[in-house]
């Protein structure tokens, strides 16, 4: 027992002389510098003084502004001083100390007298410390000095300068700028670092003229630049000048290519990596282009350091996001990094595998990286299943054994972003992999047995309850459900039930089991579980009241299409004026939807999961199908075939915001106008488009809907109907006026005008064409599916596409012209492939499914020519698409 | 924007840590506005300690990534050694900053890379940081040069180093590295 004791204190005692700094305070450091004013100075001691209070500072201690200034005032005094360490340290704390402007008085005359001391060391700190605290007016001052300080013979001095003049640039760039002539000699100095530190000035003083970076990009990368950092700040001036001098010329050479090539042998691996990484960052760089760099990058990958491996296999993993063809050449390197010490390396390594891999190496890549998984951080893993994902959309074949990888990590032990990571991965496979959906239910189903996360639970028994009676065997999901209403908390209980009462709705076979399982919950402890059942119990029927099947199937699937801040508003209103009738949930303000439905519809979405709405189209469709069916004129058209994104009618920041969305039925097709009002002043009232379709015959208009009004900055929508001819593609050209009434707002009231004046606004055109007939609906496999159409409808052709920029313009215009969807990846071409087949899958108008097979080929003089493949349902269908190609 | 911009393209340091091995600070300096109070400096501290306490810096200097920071690293003895940079920042010159700090240090500190020592010395060390980066750009990365310009100034100072002449300091101090170096 005595043992441990007598340790403890002798490491107490290492303690105690550990820091030399232990105990210190703040106060008697004060009272300690007073030996600043002695008469007699002792340099060592006052260093002291100065080291203690640096550190305070250091350690984040905070001075006031009377103690600042006092000790700066002390401080001042020690430039009596002859010592050269207490100068230094006196330098350091007037650096630390930032004196205000009326302070700084009373050490210009010291530091400008030290600028023009012979000692080198006192000129190079005195123009730093004095740079970093004077203002304008002072730099005037002194500007004559700085200027000779840049061409001084010291190094150390002109570098000083240099670096000032760099900060200075920030606060007084007009002076800074007369000193060009002075740093232009540096740039050519014999001193490695003043080369660096003039460049990065002189770049900054003509940052804003072009032709000049250009000059001295010429001259530069002709002359010789001495250290590293000079040449790593050349390469990006260079690839600054690339990019700005556009695209490449007749030859196909890129200007200063060679001069970033010749860097990669350069003898500093600073150099070469970021010139590697500039080549590797070049716009529309061609594989010819990105070979010498990969291959010094794929160098650096068995290199021993590991500073080294991390930044080649990071720029790699970059280059795999768009060139991933030209990756794979590293893939065998980059599979010894799985194993690398550094797991920020092994990750890269992996992502960058998972987005390079084809589809034969999927599965022994997953084998690797299982064992790989188990010692890594949860947020290495996030980006892992993250890869995982996007690489199973990409080969959908493979999603057996990928589905079966998440699935395991799911039952590994990790945190809840992890878990959701994961759950929200198996969601977006389930949603578009159709052949994965019940293999990953029922993985989702096996976690919710043993979840932590009340959040998932919750989620997951939503989408089950969404997707499980769709699925062969709804019966087999019971078991798991009801296990949660017996073993949960309260908030997983209620979901539970939810969900028991969608699979009632559904199947109803299943409907009086449900029953059963639904009064056992009218014993609960908890009120909410207990009234969820009591209501599912009534609403399906079992009690006094029933209901239609679809107002039930429409009660539980239906969500709430309300604006929830408007929702609530509209709650705390009612509870304010408390009124005889029950509050009516139709009374609540739709306003806010349209505009979140075009924010959702915005560009570059990520996909999400859980949570989130189903993603588009379905989402979409849905949403519009619910708005539209609200509008009783437009109830007739029948089932909403597709919704188009919408298109814009108007420039950004006009007036006006207008888009429309192209909503296709059978026999009618339906415009959308979102429009939204961007002047506060104004309030706009029966607002329509009239709509010119003397370009669209076949069009005829049968009815309008108008905005009765239109206040500021609060989207909504008018509408125009058209009918066509039934289950044709027609195609046509529409012009379109905005036609209003406008009334003065007065801003600070917010109170309208009574009087108004009717006025127009010219909106753009926009049409109608094929691919609005054609939905995006992927196959899984599309070998199966294509051979299972048979021969019979099958239609081919050959185009000439004429002349083309590349073969990935081609191929991305004909999925554009046909508006179908891309399947297995072939959207993607490989870079400077001469010949490309491409995979397209979709349904017509009439819900026929159509394949299509698309081979394009092109030559030397760029001309493109396409083999057109289709089969579908509908031998007349394959020769639509056809026709849709033709006229395109 | 513009200016900044151009900022990007100059190599540019965001902080140089100097931790001890429970992270607390023995000497540290920010150059960017990213972590604006103590406390944020402190926590930024904080995770990038935990995050690398368990890899072995010794002999490479290692890397990682934090809050989009590259941070490039070294632990001897009981003293952790950071350097970090923006995402797009070249890890080699990151790594170049951190080596010549490591290298001045040792030379300044006589092979003694220790935490007491280190403290005894705070002087030197908060020299030698601001002889390496001047407002986050690079003044000098030659660890030899950096404690030369360093020991100079403790002339004065009844250091041993003070007898010596700058040349015989350099020639010191590059032993001392490649004493370093082979060890």
């Amino acid at each position: 027992m005595a043992q441990p004791l007598v340790k403890k204190d002798d490491d107490r005692d290492d303690e105690v002389d550990y820091s030399p700094f232990l105990g210190i305070e703040k106060g008697a450091v004060l009272q300690e510098a007073r030996v600043f004013n002695d008469p007699q100075l002792d340099a060592r001691r006052c260093s002291q003084v100065i080291t203690k209070l640096l550190y305070l500072l250091n350690q984040g201690e905070i001075f006031t502004k009377t103690e600042a200034t006092e000790v700066f005032f002390s401080v001042t005094k020690l430039f009596q001083s002859k010592d050269i360490g207490l100068r230094r340290m006196v330098y350091l704390i007037i650096k630390e100390l930032s004196p205000s402007s009326d302070e700084v008085i009373i050490v210009t005359s010291s530091l400008m007298k030290d600028m023009n001391s012979r000692t080198d060391m006192y000129r190079a700190n005195a123009i730093r410390v004095l740079c970093r605290i004077i203002d304008g007016t002072l730099l005037t001052q002194i500007e004559r000095y700085l200027k000779q300080a840049i061409v001084d013979k010291n190094p150390v001095v002109a570098s000083a300068a240099l670096v000032s003049g760099i900060h200075l640039l920030q606060t007084t760039p007009e002076i800074v700028k007369r000193w060009s002539n002075e740093v232009q000699e540096a740039v050519q100095s014999r001193a490695a670092l003043v080369q660096f530190h003039a460049l990065a000035l002189l770049h900054q003083i003509r940052q804003n003229d072009r032709l000049a970076v250009s000059k001295l990009v010429i001259s530069l990368t002709k002359g010789t630049v001495r250290s590293p950092l000079a040449q790593c700040l050349l390469i990006r001036y260079t690839s600054e000048v690339i990019r700005e001098s556009g695209v490449n010329t007749q030859t196909g050479d890129r200007p200063f290519y060679d001069y970033l090539e010749g860097c990669l042998r350069h003898k500093a691996e600073m150099v070469i990596f970021e010139a590697a990484r500039a080549i590797t960052e070049l716009s529309n760089v061609t594989t010819r282009e990105l070979t010498p760099a990969i291959t010094v990058l794929q160098l650096f990958l068995s290199s021993s350091k590991p500073v080294l491996r991390f930044a080649a296999v990071r720029t790699l993993n970059k280059v795999a996001m768009t060139h991933p063809m030209a990756v794979t050449n590293c893939n065998i390197d980059m599979e010894s990094l799985i194993s690398d010490q550094n797991r920020s390396i092994a990750t890269l390594a992996i992502t960058t595998l998972l987005k390079t891999g084809n589809e034969s190496s999927v599965d022994r890549l997953m084998k690797q990286i299982t064992n790989f998984m188990s010692d890594i951080a949860d947020e290495f893993k996030i980006v892992v299943v993250e890869a995982i994902r996007s690489l199973c959309l990409k080969f959908p074949l493979k999603y057996r054994s990928l589905m079966n990888f998440l699935s395991n990590i799911l039952r590994e032990e990790g945190g809840f972003e992890y878990k959701k990571a994961i759950v929200d991965s198996i969601v977006i496979l389930i949603r578009d992999i159709p052949d994965a959906k019940e293999n990953g239910l029922l993985h989702l189903c096996e976690f919710i047995e043993d979840c932590e996360f009340t959040y998932l639970s919750t989620q997951i028994l939503h989408f089950i309850g969404n997707e499980g009676p769709k699925t062969s065997d709804p019966s087999k999901y019971i078991r798991y459900i009801y296990n949660r209403v017996i073993l949960e908390n309260a908030t997983v209980r209620a979901s539970a039930v939810s969900t028991l009462a969608k699979f009632g709705a559904m199947v109803d076979s299943l409907k009086p089991r449900i029953f059963v399982l639904l009064r056992r919950c009218l014993f609960d402890t908890d009120d909410e579980v207990r009234d969820r059942a009591t209501l599912y119990l009534n609403t399906l029927g079992d009690g006094s009241v029933s209901e239609t099947d679809k107002d039930v199937k429409e009660f539980l699937f239906g969500s709430l299409d309300i604006p929830l801040t408007n929702f609530e508003i509209s709650l705390k209103n009612y509870i304010q004026n408390p009124a005889e009738e029950p509050f009516n949930i139709n009374s609540v303000p739709r306003e806010v939807k349209s505009q979140a439905l075009t924010e959702k519809k915005a560009p570059g979405k990520k996909p999400t999961g859980l949570g989130a709405p189903p993603p588009p189209p379905t989402s979409a469709v849905d949403a519009y199908e619910r708005l539209l069916s609200s509008i009783p004129e437009f109830a007739s058209f029948g089932k909403l075939f597709k919704s188009s994104a919408p298109v814009e009618l108007t420039e950004a920041e006009t007036e006006y915001s207008v888009n429309v969305v192209k909503h296709i039925f059978d026999r009618h097709v339906l415009f959308q106008y979102n429009c939204t009002n961007t002047i506060p002043e104004q309030l706009l009232e029966n607002v329509t488009v009239i709509v010119d379709a003397s370009e669209a015959e076949e069009f005829s208009e049968v009815g309008t809907k108008l905005l009765k009004s239109l206040p500021y900055d609060t989207p909504a929508q008018t509408f125009v109907a058209f009918e066509k001819p039934e289950g044709v593609p027609t195609v046509g050209k529409f012009s379109n006026v905005l036609r209003f009434t406008v009334k003065e707002v007065d801003t600070s009231t917010g109170e309208a005008d009574d009087d108004g004046v009717e006025d127009e606004y010219q909106l753009e055109d926009f049409e109608v064409v094929a691919a609005d007939y054609i939905l995006k609906v992927g196959v899984s496999n599309f070998k199966n599916a294509w051979e299972s159409m048979g021969p019979d409808s099958e239609r081919i052709d050959e185009y000439g596409l004429g002349p083309r920029d590349s073969l990935v313009e081609a191929v991305n215009t004909v999925i554009n012209l046909l508006g179908m969807q891309p399947c297995e990846g072939t959207e993607v071409v490989p870079n400077n492939s001469r010949s490309h087949t491409c995979l397209l899958s979709g349904v017509y108008t009439g819900n026929v499914k159509v394949l299509v097979r698309l081979s394009f080929g092109i030559d030397g003089s760029k001309e493109v020519a396409m083999k057109l493949a289709v089969r579908s349902e509908d031998e007349n269908v394959s020769d639509a698409i056809h026709e849709i190609v033709a006229s395109g | 924007m513009a200016t900044f911009l151009s900022q990007e393209a100059c190599p540019t340091i965001k902080n140089i840590l100097l931790l001890d091995s429970e992270g607390k600070r023995v000497a540290v300096k920010y150059y960017s506005d990213d972590w604006p109070t103590n406390s944020a400096k402190l926590a930024f501290e904080k995770s990038v300690f935990t995050k690398t306490q368990k890899t072995n810096a010794r002999n490479e200097a290692e890397i990682t990534m934090l809050e989009s920071n590259i941070i490039v690293y070294k632990f001897v003895q009981d003293l952790h050694f950071f350097v970090t940079g923006g995402d797009d920042e070249n890890e080699l010159i990151l790594a170049t900053v951190l080596q010549g700090f490591f290298d001045a240090v040792t030379l300044l500190l006589r092979n003694n890379v220790e935490q007491r020592e280190a403290l005894e010395n705070l002087d030197l060390i908060l020299l030698c940081l601001d002889e390496i980066i001047d407002g986050g750009i690079v003044l000098e990365t030659d660890g030899s040069i950096i404690a030369g310009k360093v020991a100079t100034h403790s002339m004065d100072d009844g250091a041993p180093l003070s007898e010596q002449t700058i040349s015989q300091a350099l020639a010191t101090a590059r032993e001392h590295l490649t004493r370093s170096l082979l060890r």
